[in-house]
């Protein structure tokens, strides 16, 4: 079952330093590849904490993993730290002010068990040469 | 034997911490220990060191494969592109000195490009705001001596700017605030309860994307007006109590990111935050300060500044600047193809542009001058690593409250390895050669 929540991005501090560690580490997936849920958010999702989900908008798809909500509750908004995965989900319209809406875009989340979440140079490349499902 | 170089200053985010202090061989050429700095500033210094750090240039094959080039075919290849182009965009800017910037400023020139930095995705709506109505700030010392009001809206310190609240704004003794922490009230308004949030006094929910509301009701509350009975999922109560703690301060500042900036509203939330700060000053002392995050995007926007007049967006496409948020911004003229070549140094666009964005970096002609291996250079035809700025050569270096710190070179950089500085008057040379000018 699919759940509609409110997506938000942002900064962590293990995504600044994984960051600076190297994106194309798996650390930087295991930072910014997951989407945090609050508990409530989990109940009607029907899901276990640290299974994938794909993350659906009108603007793009994405697989993550999805956790519990680390600075919550906020049932309602989900969080994924700024990075190529929310980047593929957020509202791109700048409404003339030169500014991404990175945050406040009304997403889907439902449960893809057996799909991986890609690494960022992978996810990058893969989704600009159309090879992504 | 080692030697520790102490003052050093930490290239990561606006804070720009200055106390740094950094263990060396005694060649210079190793950094070993980074002390001082928070998490993310560490890993920076110490990312300088790995051992499969990228040190040539490299060049995407038709396979989709590298192959390894000299920085000469690397300059040749990036002139040959922004001499070609009719409007290349130049993006990035934010983590590299001031001297690459003016140098890279006067390559912009030559050939008509749009010249953009981070705050586009970043603080841009604030400087829009800032052009509307003005602003009164302060510089972080002055909050560190003076502040007894700290409100930060829509940012969270604790992990985004990890040493601002000890340094600066919770925690340190002044000169007028002795008590520290305790003689301070912290007020953080974020739809999550953040960590910056656990450390405050009064933590304010707000619905997200509605902070012109509640913004809004704060310049009710000031004036003792009737509030509906909850605004932006506040109770009246709490609005009312929260505009009383600010009045009854000596010096308020707020501090204000991407909760703001990035919701919608933009830069009406910032006006409306300005708006706030101005009413404030009718009882006491108050300033406001943008959070801002790349360690030297204030410093873009003031060489701009003084260069072109405009802090970001700068279209110098028809030989004079011009300014016009929502169109000469970098993400308006991806989406609608009006650039035809990119240019991004000192910036991660690939991992920080919604994805359309990106896309249309990877069908253009493109170079990508960073020392990491990014999203960005993923998607870009030609990768050029260079020194880090701030690590392995020095220059000049704006922080949030627009002081200008010199940071430090503590290491060398690998062998044969260039400059942002180098890089680009070099190819301002060849550009130069080309346009016969």
């Amino acid at each position: 079952m699919a759940i509609s929540v409110n997506l938000i991005t942002g900064r962590t501090i293990q995504q600044g330093v994984s960051m600076e560690a190297g994106k194309e580490k798996p650390a930087y997936t295991t930072a910014c590849g997951i989407i945090e849920l609050d508990p409530a958010d989990f109940k009607k999702l029907g899901a276990y904490r640290n299974t994938n989900v794909r993350v659906t908008s009108k603007y793009g798809s994405v697989v993550v993993k999805a956790v519990e909500a680390t600075q919550g509750p906020h049932p309602g908004v989900a969080y994924i730290p700024m990075g190529p995965w929310a980047n593929m989900v957020v509202n791109p319209n700048t409404y003339s002010t030169g500014m991404p809406t990175f945050k406040g875009t009304p997403v889907e989340v439902e449960v893809a068990k057996n799909e991986p979440v890609l690494g960022s140079l992978e996810l990058v490349r893969k989704a600009c040469r159309g090879e992504l499902a | 034997m080692t030697k520790t170089v102490t003052d050093v200053i930490c290239p990561f985010c606006g804070t720009l911490c200055d106390d740094l202090e950094v263990v060396v061989s005694d060649d210079g050429k190793k950094l070993l220990e980074v002390y001082n700095a928070c998490a993310i500033g560490a890993e920076k210094f110490l990312h300088s060191q790995a051992k499969d750090r990228i040190t040539r240039p490299r060049m995407r094959q038709d396979d989709g494969s590298w192959k390894e080039i000299t920085y000469d075919e690397a300059i040749e290849y990036t002139a040959k592109m922004l001499a070609d182009a009719k409007k290349p965009l130049m993006y990035g800017w934010s983590s590299t000195n001031c001297e690459a910037q003016a140098t890279g400023s006067e390559l912009g020139e030559i050939v008509g490009a749009v010249m953009d930095n981070t705050a586009t995705v970043c603080h841009g709506t604030s400087l829009i705001a800032v052009q509307d109505i003005g602003i009164p700030s302060c510089t972080l010392g002055e909050v560190k001596n003076r502040a007894d009001r700290i409100v930060f809206w829509g940012c969270n310190p604790a992990h985004a700017h990890p040493r601002h609240m000890s340094r600066y704004s919770i925690f340190p003794r002044g000169f007028f605030t002795g008590k520290g922490h305790t003689g301070r009230k912290v007020i953080v308004v974020d739809p999550r309860p953040t960590d910056t949030a656990s450390v405050a006094d009064v933590h304010l929910q707000v619905e997200q994307g509605r902070d012109y509301e509640l913004l809004n009701a704060f310049r009710v509350a000031f004036k003792g007006e009737k509030l509906p009975d909850v605004v932006a999922g506040i109770p009246k109560e709490k609005i009312y109590e929260a505009a009383e703690t600010l009045k009854s301060g000596r010096f308020v500042i707020i501090f204000f990111g991407m909760g703001v900036t990035q919701s919608l509203g933009k830069n009406h939330n910032i006006d409306e935050a300005i708006a706030v700060t101005r009413d404030l000053n009718e009882y006491t002392k108050a300033a406001i300060m943008p959070m801002r995050g790349h360690y030297n995007v204030t410093g873009s926007g003031q060489v701009w500044g003084w260069l072109f007049g405009f802090p970001y967006a700068v279209d110098l496409s028809r030989g004079f600047a011009r300014y016009n948020p929502g169109e000469t911004t970098s993400n308006d003229l991806l989406r609608r193809d009006e650039v035809d070549a990119v240019f991004v140094l000192g910036s991660d666009p690939g991992a920080h542009f919604p994805f359309s964005s990106v896309k249309k970096i990877y069908d253009l002609p493109s170079v990508a001058i960073d020392p990491h291996e990014t999203p960005t250079t993923e998607v870009c035809k030609v990768h050029v690593p260079v020194a880090f700025v701030g690590v392995e050569i020095g220059g000049c270096a704006y922080r949030m409250d627009n002081v200008p710190i010199e940071t430090r070179k503590v290491v060398e950089p690998p062998e044969g390895m260039m400059t942002d500085e180098e890089f680009l008057g070099r190819v301002l040379a060849r550009v130069k050669e080309i346009k016969g000018v």
